[in-house]
C-alpha cells in the first residue's frame, strides 16, 4: 500500500536520504531499525510531506503522493506519529484528540472514536481536562498516538515510540501497536529499540547514512549476526 | 460651576471609555495573531494606520458615509494583511517580528510621503463619528466574534499551530494558509481600530502609528495575558487608562508605566490572565 522508490531528500546540501526504496503492505508492521542519523525520521518526515524529497515517488494506495500537501495525505489516511511526543502541551487531552480528526465531518463516528482510543489508553479518559503539557512522558506518548488514531488511519508512521520511556510504558505501547495493527492498520515503525521492533514486526529495514543496507523478515534480522552485533548489543 | 466641572469630566471620561474601546478591538485582533497563532509581530500599528487613513480618505474625499468608511478600511487592512503574510509567514518568532517591524516602517515612511495623505503634516479636520455607544458596541460585537472564533474549530487549529506547529501540520491542517487566515483577520481588526481613532481624534499623522505605537499594544496583551480576551480587556483598560490617571504626574507617568511592566515580567511573566509565556 505505500511504496518509495529511490528517493532522495537533502537538507541544504547534505543528502540524508540517498535513494531510499521501501515498500508496506496491507495489513503489515514494517520496521526501520538504524543507528542516530542515519534517516529513519527524515524517510517518515518525506512520506508525510514534512520534507521534500528532491528526487524518487512515494505511492500510497496507488496514488502518487510525493509532492502532495500534507493534509491530503492525511485525508488519504496515512498520518504519522511525530517523534519526542509533539502533543499540544497548553490544550486539554481532549481537544489534542480532537485535532487528530480534525479532517473528519463525520461528528458522530469522531465522538465513537474518542471512546475507542480511549479504551486504548485507559489513563487518557481519566486526564480529559488536562491540559497536555502536564500528563507524564508515557502519557503524552499515549495521547500522540491516541491523536493520530483520531483520523482513522489506514497507515501509521511511527517515529520511536518508545523513546525515552520507561520499560513498562514501552511494554503498554507495544501492545497497542500489535492491537491497531490488528484491528487492520498497517503500521510503518522507525525504532532505536531494534530488539523491541524487530519482535512486533514482520518485516524490517536495516538503514545507514541514507541507505538501505539490508531488508528481510523481522525473525531473520533478529537472528542476524551482524544485525545483532551493530544494534542489538548481543 | 459644579455642572460645568462635571459635564467637562463626564465628556473626558467619554472620551478615555472611547479609546479603550477603540484599543480592545485593535488588541483583540493583536491577540489573534500573537495570542491564538503564537506569530509575534511588531507590526500592528502599520494596519491600524492604513484604516486609519483609508477611512479619513474614504469619507473625505470620496464622500462616503461612515459606516461604509469604517467597513472600507477594515476590508484594506485586511487585504494588506493577506498580502503581506503570504510571504512573511513562512518566517517564525524573531525573524518574523523583525519582518513586521520593516513593514511598519514602510508603511509610515510611505504615509509620510503620500501627497494624498497629506504627508508629514496628515490630515486633519477629519469629521468626527465615533462616539462613545458606537465603540462600545463595535468593541463588544468584536471581542463576541473573536470568542467564538477562538472556540471554533477554525480556532482550534490556530491554537494548535501556536503550540507546535510541525505537528499541527501532520495532524492535516494547512499551517500556512490558517497562518494567513489569522494574520488577515487580525490585521482588519487593527483597521477597523485605526479608522475609528481616525474619526474620534479627527487628526491623523504618520507619527502617531510608529514602531512604538505596536509596542504599546503589544504591551496591552502581554500584560493582560496572551491568548484571554479577559486578558485583552484587562490589559487595555489598564494601559489606556493609567496615563490619563498619571497626567498630574505627567513626566514620571512612562517611568510608572515601565516599572509596572517590568513587575509584570518577573512576577507574572505570562500576564494578568494569560496562562501562555512570552517566548513565542
Amino acid at each position: 500500500m505505500l511504496k518509495l522508490d529511490s528517493v532522495c531528500t537533502r537538507y541544504g546540501n547534505i543528502y540524508a536520504l540517498k535513494g531510499v526504496s521501501i515498500h508496506v503492505n496491507e495489513g503489515e508492521i514494517v520496521t526501520i531499525i538504524g543507528a542516530n542519523g542515519a534517516g529513519k525520521s527524515t524517510t517518515l518526515n518525506t512520506i508525510s510531506g514534512i520534507v521534500r524529497s528532491v528526487s524518487g515517488s512515494v505511492f500510497f494506495n496507488g496514488a502518487d503522493i510525493t509532492s502532495m500537501p500534507t493534509e491530503k495525505i492525511v485525508e488519504s489516511g496515512l498520518i504519522q506519529v511525530p517523534e519526542g511526543r509533539e502533543i499540544f502541551p497548553l490544550l486539554t487531552v481532549y481537544e489534542n484528540l480532537i485535532l487528530g480528526a480534525y479532517l473528519r465531518k463525520d461528528k458522530a463516528a469522531v465522538a465513537k472514536d474518542v471512546e475507542y482510543v480511549t479504551g486504548l489508553f485507559p489513563r487518557l479518559s481519566e486526564r480529559f481536562k488536562q491540559l497536555g503539557g502536564t500528563l507524564s512522558g508515557g502519557e503524552q506518548q499515549m495521547l500522540a498516538i491516541a491523536r493520530a488514531l483520531m483520523s482513522k488511519p489506514k497507515l501509521l508512521l511511527m517515529d520511536e515510540p518508545s523513546l525515552g520511556l520507561s520499560p513498562i510504558y514501552v511494554q503498554n505501547i507495544f501492545s497497542v501497536i500489535k492491537e491497531i495493527n490488528k484491528e487492520g492498520t498497517a503500521v510503518l515503525l522507525v525504532e532505536q529499540n531494534a530488539n523491541m521492533a524487530l519482535s512486533v514486526a514482520s518485516r524490517g529495514y536495516v538503514m545507514e547514512t541514507g541507505k538501505i543496507i539490508m531488508e528481510d523478515k523481522a525473525s531473520n534480522l533478529l537472528d542476524n549476526e551482524s544485525v545483532r552485533a551493530a544494534y542489538l548489543g548481543i | 460651576m459644579d455642572t460645568v466641572a462635571g459635564l467637562f469630566l463626564n465628556d473626558y471620561v467619554m472620551q478615555i471609555v472611547t479609546m479603550i474601546c477603540i484599543n480592545i478591538i485593535i488588541v483583540s485582533g493583536l491577540n489573534l495573531i500573537t495570542g491564538v497563532t503564537g506569530m509575534l509581530s511588531l507590526g500592528h500599528s502599520a494596519f491600524m494606520s492604513i484604516g486609519a487613513y483609508a477611512s479619513a480618505l474614504l469619507m473625505m474625499k470620496a464622500g462616503f458615509p461612515f459606516w461604509l468608511s469604517i467597513a472600507g478600511a477594515t476590508f484594506f487592512a485586511g487585504a494588506a494583511g493577506a498580502l503581506l503574510g503570504l510571504p512573511i509567514l513562512r518566517l517564525r518568532g524573531d525573524y518574523l517580528a523583525i519582518a513586521t517591524l520593516g513593514f511598519c516602517e514602510i508603511v509610515r515612511v510611505i504615509f509620510l510621503n503620500l501627497p494624498a495623505a497629506g504627508k508629514a503634516l496628515g490630515i486633519n479636520s477629519i469629521p468626527y463619528a465615533t462616539s462613545a455607544p458606537v465603540a462600545v458596541i463595535l468593541a463588544v460585537l468584536g471581542l463576541l466574534f473573536m470568542r467564538n472564533l477562538e472556540r471554533s474549530k477554525f480556532g482550534l487549529a490556530l491554537r494548535s499551530i501556536r503550540e507546535d506547529e510541525i505537528a499541527a501540520e501532520m495532524m492535516g491542517i494547512n499551517v500556512a494558509r490558517y497562518k494567513v487566515l489569522a494574520f488577515t483577520i487580525g490585521s482588519a481588526f487593527a483597521g477597523l481600530g485605526g479608522a475609528l481613532y481616525a474619526h474620534q481624534i479627527t487628526f491623523i499623522s504618520p507619527n502617531d502609528f510608529g514602531f512604538m505605537k505596536s509596542i504599546e499594544l503589544l504591551c496591552m496583551l502581554v500584560l493582560g495575558g496572551m491568548g484571554s480576551l479577559i486578558g485583552v480587556v484587562a490589559g487595555t483598560v489598564t494601559l489606556t487608562a493609567i496615563p490619563e490617571i498619571l497626567r498630574f504626574a505627567s513626566e514620571y507617568r512612562m517611568v510608572t508605566y515601565g516599572t509596572v511592566l517590568i513587575f509584570m515580567m518577573v512576577f507574572r511573566p505570562q500576564g494578568l490572565f494569560g496562562n501562555i509565556r512570552v517566548n513565542v
